[in-house]
């Protein structure tokens, strides 16, 4: 039985034998997105997770060429790749970067910036866990309000983070990039589908992957993929895409599944209580009116 | 093609790479220890729909012959193979070493 998503992958593994922990959702991300990209990927991967599995020496995980970048440096260090193989008078190959949150959202935002002001060739992916999973669990700016860490500890007067999710997206989309899309690896064709997108437009493109990290999240590591699934159904996130200038919405839930459920099931949210929940779904109403008006959706 | 494991050696000053180029897809280690459930594919219910192969995170499910089949030298045992399969063609059982 044929697999359309499927078929449309190398059959090739590029990250393969790493040392992330079992049902790692980044591992997932930068594994599906070689597989589109193909041999002549170049991959940058900055300090971090992927970067903390996958060079482990002798143990080398990436099939195709790949180079850690300084954390700051991400975008900078694709910059880089991309001129200097065109320099040399290469033409088939993908410059591609695969930085967690802290990484794009904190200490990486200036180098990409910077990367999208020029209109680089190049294609930044964020894998996106909700902190800083590789050091342990401490807070980025994209984790979400409630979440426990051990940066935003949750005790009786303060419930884990007190601050609401940077728009990574949007933030990426108002430099009016050619191309920036959100994921997540819970719907991995879609995913696989704007990375598909993203390799043939020319300019800076940004993907922005939700993918669960078990350990971070307080999770079994077989729920990964279900929880990825169920933050786009209970509204938390979104599929949506930015392509000349306009917003586009790729998957409009008929209703939105419980957040509280969605919220439960993680021990980094165990702690919340009713009001934080009501938070929490008054923070997601409110993005849903934005995007209702703002983005188009067919 | 996929990295594939090489004989484990030990290196000495010499060989290490004084620049941080090395050859890619280098693999010494397995990393089966890491598991204790091992799922196990029934080849009489499979019907190689590829959604265990395309959610893997370790990518070590295959196609063969229309069929399911698990790298274990590589498989952590995360078990989100045994829940994508719609048709419950993945057990899970206990790792016994």
């Amino acid at each position: 039985m044929a697999n359309p998503t499927a078929e449309r992958l190398s059959r090739d593994e590029y990250f393969y034998g790493h040392k992330a922990c079992a049902g790692c959702g980044g591992s997932l991300a930068v594994r599906a997105a070689l597989k589109v990209l193909g041999q002549n990927a170049v991959s940058v991967l900055p300090a971090g997770c992927m970067s903390a599995v996958g060079f482990n020496f002798p143990q080398l995980c990436f099939s195709n060429n790949s180079i850690i970048s300084t954390f700051a440096g991400t975008a900078s260090m694709l910059t880089g790749i991309e001129t200097g193989l065109r320099a040399k008078g290469y033409s088939d190959f993908t410059a591609v970067g695969f930085a967690g949150d802290g990484g794009t959202a904190d200490i990486g935002i200036q180098a990409l910036s910077g990367a999208i002001d020029r209109n680089d060739n190049i294609i930044y992916i964020c894998y996106d866990n909700e902190a800083y999973m590789n050091t342990g669990i401490q807070k980025s700016g994209l984790t979400p309000f409630g979440a426990r860490t051990t940066t935003t500890p949750a005790g009786a007067n303060i419930h884990g983070n007190l601050r609401p999710k940077k728009n990574m997206f949007e933030i990426a989309a108002a430099h009016d990039i050619p191309y920036a899309a959100t994921a997540s690896v819970g719907y991995l064709p879609d995913f696989i589908k704007k990375v598909e997108k993203a390799s043939r437009i020319k300019g800076t493109k940004y993907i922005h992957v939700i993918a669960p990290c078990p350990t971070g999240w307080g999770i079994a590591p077989d729920e990964t993929v279900e929880i990825a699934k169920e933050v786009v159904d209970c509204g938390l996130w979104y599929l949506a895409e930015y392509e000349n200038g306009e917003f586009t919405l790729n998957h409009k839930p008929k209703d939105f599944t419980s957040v509280e459920a969605y919220l439960k099931k993680q021990g980094r949210f165990k702690h919340l209580d009713l009001d934080d929940i009501k938070t929490v779904i008054e923070s997601r109403d409110k993005k849903w009116a934005f995007i209702e008006k703002n983005f188009t959706y067919q | 093609m996929k990295p594939f494991l090489r004989e484990k050696k030990t290196f000495s000053a010499a060989e290490i790479p004084e620049a941080t180029a090395f050859e890619a897809g280098y693999l010494v280690t397995v990393n089966s220890g890491w598991r204790s459930i091992r799922p196990v594919i029934d080849t009489g219910r499979c019907i190689g729909c590829e959604q265990c192969y395309l959610y893997c995170p370790d990518g070590v499910i295959a196609i063969q012959n229309g069929k399911a089949v698990i790298d274990y030298d590589f498989c952590k045992g995360c078990g989100i193979c045994a829940k994508i399969c719609k048709i419950g063609a993945i057990g899970t059982e206990a790792e016994h070493k």
